[in-house]
């Protein structure tokens, strides 16, 4: 991408000082390197300082194994629907016109902007047991609060825009006239999808896929609403984080962290990745 | 794309009634019928009873605590990432594709370990909580704590606003200024702001709409101590723990307001800013 190369310095004449750019520049690194790099550096500091078998050890605690696995259940399920749905809602957005499109943008970013606290409230009183439709569920026997169902529901809750996000501004700047010719040439609907579509997707698909993966894998507020936080049952790695922290096993919730963390890195490689490539 | 694009020619291509299908199953099943179901739960509450709720001091406190904390880490967010956005995307210089990355950081960790690290970090046997602790300044379990760990998390809403129209603003703008004898300021405060100053307050406001509904990094630093560091979106949280189901709806529904003001109007700053620049 052309446009991230910066300008060729165009505030100030060869003759003037060059003070001011090494100031910010300066102050930009300084405040980066206090308020982001340090609280990220000192995660793995703080969960390596009693060596690798404490580290070990913390992780291989059967709570936080079942925390883990419980964890990438969400995510494996969630995910996958995340990019369902982020496909079908940047497809029917970018290439057809319909009443309420607009709106439609809109609704699919609130979750953007509510509190992921919010959000679990909201489950809550749809589902719970003081809930609208709690009388029914109570009746059919059909638990979705405190369980498995909620943890899934809040998480496709706060990771709905993710995938959209990144297909959709792309998908509408390509436009649609390449699908258009795979169309007139006589392809059927997913082969236009499959051939044409997907591969201009991809990359931006992928990342999409990684930021709803790092969300999914990192929710704590809306799931600590509806989760119930049952040690062993109902608890997601950020959740056993809290409890580690609450418990003053301070190391055991920087190992803990430490592996969201590394998911968080692998993030930010996705994208620089991405960014070379294009 | 010509407005006479008829729809007709759009129509050519398959699978509108499935790809619509879907994204309103799911939006209206995952999204909207649980924001309904808050406000349904709202309205049985009643005005008084509503109002009692909202008005009590433990409420207010906490919405002041919200809200203090929330404007002050998005002033302090504005100003960094104004400067951030600026020299990344003016200068250049070793390390600026790193600095530049290190912006998602607070988008990617979750909440809970950054609520996690800010403690310990700022914590009387942290690195940066020993030093501040020797000069008398205690963050973690204050106001203060609160308004780091909003601080942190909002970061990169500013930077990533701006970033894109500083690489689209052309730079003949601001040499045409230099040659016609500006001073550097005089250039940034008729030249560039004007033109970043939709995405700047834009990006602001979703950083504050953010700032105001942070859960996870606030309740691990703050202590969470009524009427001095208690955030509202935790005061929600305690009263479903109470089974105070009434109370809980109360206030997520403020704060749910909150987010719907202040997403349409960044809404409306961006709506605005387009079509000024489409009228130039």
């Amino acid at each position: 991408m052309s446009a991230v190369a910066p300008a060729q310095a165009p505030t100030h004449a060869p003759g003037q000082s060059r003070a001011v750019p090494r100031l910010l520049i300066g102050l930009a690194f300084v405040l980066t390197a206090i308020f982001v790099v340090a609280p990220l550096v000192f995660i793995f500091w703080r969960a390596f300082a009693e060596g690798w078998a404490v580290y070990l050890a913390n992780i291989a605690d059967p709570l936080v194994l079942h925390a883990i696995w419980l964890t990438t259940l969400v995510a494996v399920i969630v995910v996958p629907v995340n990019i369902a749905f982020g496909i079908a809602a940047a497809w029917a957005i970018a290439r057809f016109r319909f009443p309420g499109r607009k709106l439609l943008m809109v609704l699919i970013e609130i979750p953007f902007s509510i509190s992921p606290i919010i959000a679990g409230i909201c489950y809550l009183l749809l589902y719970g047991r003081q809930g609208v439709l709690g009388p029914w569920l109570a009746a059919h026997d059909l638990k979705i609060m405190f369980a498995l169902p909620g943890i899934l529901l809040v998480t496709m809750f706060v990771t709905a825009p993710f995938v959209v996000r990144e297909v959709l501004p792309l998908m509408q700047a390509q436009g649609s006239e390449q699908e258009q010719a795979a169309v007139t040439l006589g392809a059927r609907g997913w082969q236009v999808f499959s051939r044409v579509t997907l591969p201009n997707i991809r990359w931006a698909l992928l990342y999409g896929a990684v930021l709803c993966t790092a969300r999914a894998v990192g929710e704590f507020g809306g799931v600590s609403v509806v989760s119930g936080s049952i040690r062993g049952q109902t608890n997601t790695l950020p959740l056993q984080i809290e409890l580690m922290f609450n418990d003053l096993n301070t190391t055991g919730a920087f190992a803990a962290a430490s592996t969201l963390t590394v998911i968080a890195l692998v993030v930010l490689v996705v994208k620089a990745a991405l960014e070379s490539r294009r | 794309m010509t407005a006479a694009a008829p729809i007709r020619a759009k129509r050519v291509l398959p699978g509108f009634s499935l790809s619509l299908g879907t994204t309103l199953l799911y939006v209206a099943l995952v999204i909207l019928i649980p924001v309904v179901a808050l406000m349904l739960k709202g309205a049985e509450i009643g005005p008084a009873r509503f109002w009692a709720i909202v008005t009590a001091p433990r409420t207010l406190a906490a919405l002041r605590v919200t809200l203090t904390a929330a404007a002050v880490a998005t002033v302090f967010n504005a100003l960094y990432g104004l400067l951030m956005a600026w020299v990344l995307t003016r200068y250049d210089f070793p390390g600026r594709r790193i600095l530049d990355a290190l912006m998602d950081i607070p988008f990617a960790l979750p909440t809970a370990v950054a609520g996690l690290s800010l403690t310990a970090l700022y914590s009387a046997n942290g690195w940066f909580g020993g030093p501040l602790a020797g000069a008398g300044i205690a963050l973690v379990y204050t106001l203060g704590g609160v308004i780091l760990a909003m601080t942190f998390t909002s970061i990169p809403f500013v930077v990533r606003a701006i970033q894109p129209v500083l690489e689209d603003l052309d730079p003949a703008l601001e040499q045409a200024a230099m040659t016609l004898g500006a001073r550097p300021f005089a250039i940034f405060r008729r030249v560039v702001l004007p033109a970043i100053l939709p995405a700047w307050l834009a990006g602001s406001t979703v950083a504050f709409a953010r700032s105001l509904g942070e859960f996870g990094a606030v309740v691990f630093i703050a202590g969470n101590l009524p009427f001095k560091t208690e955030i509202a979106a935790l005061l929600a949280f305690i009263r479903l723990e109470e089974y105070d189901y009434q109370g809980a709806a109360a206030i997520a529904l403020v704060l749910l307001m909150f987010a719907l003001v202040l997403l349409a109007v960044s809404n409306l700053i961006q709506f605005r800013a387009a079509r000024h620049l489409e009228a130039r």
